[in-house]
């Protein structure tokens, strides 16, 4: 799952709907699922109707966004001069295989091996903490939800609920197993009290900090980092160094800018009015202090040529779209295979791999829940139904996909051969008995009732009423 | 090698960049008439802090902000506290004498200044100029911060448009206790960071 764009192991390729099964099939959790996701949507519904410009800071983020993207080399070198002066070292990485060396590379320099490292889906994408793992490095996530998945040896299944498909049984098992935690306790506060006190101790213990970037400003050559635990902070002001990892898009003009994104942030993620930490480092601590910041391309450059999909890079990883989505609520992070799940995922990966994830963007129903919630309106919906033509032209379609398609188009350009289809199924579906129409070659009809066939066609009703 | 790297990277990522002109759309003005303000900031303030889990008090002296904390528990029991505001309570870990942050690691206390209250979100501006060590507002069990309410700011755009030009080093917008809900959807106050915050509101 580690895969970056640059990895010369060919990965097999992903099919969704294989991928979710085991997910889809266990109705109960699936159901779970989805209510806990929709209990953080109807939060976030509360906070945004709170907020009666909520549109307006929708249109000025979207348009601030447009605007840093289409300026991004002037913002680089601006935010990159700001930041040297004050302090801050800044590294150019081209890939995901350039930013691992880099941070490896300063670690080697201080000759440090025990990471503490907060939230950061950048470092995801670029497999960071197997690669210092195999190069003998010791890295910690301290958020808590990724420290769950960490110790269970998983990945995050959602970009800002880490362990949302996690039941508190399980982590009762997996604290029980690695932090000596009472067996069969589930109790969240009792368990999250556990987490709090085995982190200390590797809080105290890191020798270096690294953070993700939430927004960075080009005019003061700061960035901002959001936490509600407070990890972040607690990671990168014990030790001397901190890392802090960041997508070249991340970028703002403007310091003010940052009012429009803190208030629309969280609110979008999670249903709270700003997170509990919003943490703005403008250089590193002190003289005695470093702040190493790895500036990644990893694609980004080559998203940014399309016209069609550049807005995907507005994205300000808050997880609506997720929360939101009918398909990512039932299947579950996992079954979507990449960094990214959910609406904003399948139109990011493909963008690295069409071959391997082409199967996500049509694990969306079209709803466009996801362009409505996106609080940088990205257009989600518009641009999964672009993928699928993308997709068609690419000729990356499977068989059974691409005849079905061209059955149906030669079946709508024969006005004759559409409406005897049409009475041939009113007929058969009249007839036919139900072991036979809902039979397992049938997988449309597994779970649902076919309707029932009307008495005549609409051609038919519109000849005698007009 | 790390130095090689990142030059031709930055070449290569800056000449992608300029091989595609996407034309020049603008960078938006904001227009403060189209955003809320408050009829009653200080009401919302609390409100909010109270929804996110921190505890307002408003006080009218460094006096009443002493006698309420000698009621709170976990303060009349705590051993190590710093004060960063001796009107207040002189404390008992002296930062003058600490310079390596670790030894913050078992202080019960600590009481802190904000620059400003913003009411639409229950947060407070807290400079690190204001702090000997920035640790110290994460390392603690419990906080405390004393904020002025007649500074208090509408919404976020206000409170940028206060702070001006950042200075460097450290600011951060606290906004209630540390938490988190990485348990299934359970809101647990005290992750890593102060398990309640105290907010007192001076005149």
């Amino acid at each position: 799952m580690h895969g970056s764009a640059t990895s010369s192991v060919s990965l097999p390729i992903v099919d969704h709907p294989t991928a979710a099964k085991p997910f889809v099939t266990n109705d109960q959790r699936s159901h779970w699922h989805d209510q806990a996701l929709w209990f953080v949507r109807s939060k976030r519904d509360k906070q945004a109707s709170a907020v009666p410009e909520w549109e307006y800071l929708r249109e000025l983020a979207s348009a601030i966004k447009t605007h840093t993207i289409a300026n991004l080399d002037r913002y680089l070198e601006d935010f990159e001069r700001n930041a040297r002066a004050l302090g801050a070292t800044v590294h150019w990485a081209a890939d995901a295989d350039e930013h691992n060396a880099i941070v490896l590379g300063i670690l080697r320099d201080h000759q440090k091996s025990r990471i503490v490292k907060s939230k950061s889906m950048l470092t995801e994408e670029c497999g960071l903490n197997h690669f210092l793992e195999e190069n003998g490095v010791e890295v910690v996530d301290t958020d808590l939800g990724e420290r769950i998945v960490q110790l269970r040896k998983e990945t995050p299944s959602h970009i800002v609920l880490p362990a949302i498909h996690i039941k508190k049984e399980e982590v009762g098992e997996t604290f029980h197993r690695h932090l000596g935690t009472d067996a069969g306790a589930s109790d969240p506060k009792y368990l999250t009290e556990a987490a709090r006190q085995h982190l200390r101790s590797k809080f105290l213990d890191g020798e270096i900090g690294i953070t993700g970037v939430n927004f960075a400003i080009a005019e003061t050559g700061g960035l901002v980092v959001c936490t509600n635990e407070g990890n972040a902070d607690l990671g990168v002001s014990l030790p001397r160094v901190h890392i802090a990892c960041m997508g070249i898009e991340k970028l703002l003009p403007r310091f003010q800018d940052l009012a429009v994104f803190t208030r629309l942030l969280a609110r979008s993620a999670t249903g709270q009015p700003i997170t509990s930490y919003t943490s703005h480092f403008h250089g590193p601590r002190d003289p005695d202090s470093e702040l190493h910041i790895v500036l990644v391309d990893n694609g980004r450059t080559r998203l940014r040529q399309s016209d069609e999909f550049r807005e995907a890079l507005h994205c300000i990883r808050c997880g609506a779209c997720m929360n939101t989505c009918p398909v990512y609520r039932r299947s579950g992070g996992h079954s979507y295979r990449a960094t990214v799940p959910g609406p904003i995922g399948s139109v990011l990966s493909p963008t690295r791999e069409p071959d391997r994830y082409k199967s996500l963007p049509y694990a969306c129903s079209l709803c466009g829940s996801c362009t409505d919630v996106c609080p940088v309106k990205i257009p989600l919906h518009h641009q999964l139904l672009a993928w699928r033509k993308e997709l068609v032209g690419q000729n990356l379609l499977p068989l059974g996909k691409r005849w079905s398609m061209r059955m149906a188009s030669w079946l709508f350009r024969h006005p004759w051969m559409f409406s005897s289809a049409g009475y041939l199924g009113r007929i058969s579906l009249r007839w036919l008995p139900h072991s036979l129409t809902h039979c397992r070659l049938n997988k449309w009809a597994l779970s649902r009732e076919l309707p029932k066939p009307p008495p005549e066609s609409f051609r038919h009703w519109y000849r005698k009423h007009r | 090698m790390n130095d090689r790297t990142t030059n031709t990277s930055r070449k290569k990522i800056l000449e992608r960049l300029r091989s595609r002109s996407i034309g020049d759309p603008p960078l938006p003005e904001i227009d403060a008439h189209r955003l809320t303000r408050f009829d009653d900031p200080l009401a919302k303030f609390v409100e909010m802090l109270q929804f996110v889990g921190g505890q307002s008090h408003l006080v009218e002296s460094e006096g009443e902000i002493r006698a309420i904390l000698g009621e709170l528990q976990p303060f009349s029991t705590a051993e190590q506290i710093v004060s960063l505001l001796p009107e207040v309570h002189a404390g008992n870990v002296d930062p003058s004498v600490i310079d390596d942050p670790h030894d913050y690691g078992s202080v019960d206390w600590v009481i802190a200044t904000g620059e400003f209250p913003v009411a639409e979100n229950g947060a407070i501006w807290v400079a690190g100029q204001s702090l000997p060590d920035r640790v110290l507002l994460f390392i603690p069990q419990y906080l405390a911060i004393v904020v002025s309410r007649g500074r208090i700011v509408h919404n976020m755009h206000e409170a940028y448009a206060r702070i001006g030009r950042p200075p460097k080093g450290f600011g951060v917008f606290v906004s209630g206790p540390s938490k988190t809900a990485d348990i299934e959807q359970s809101l647990v106050l005290g992750a890593h960071g102060c398990r309640a915050l105290q907010v007192f509101l001076m005149p």
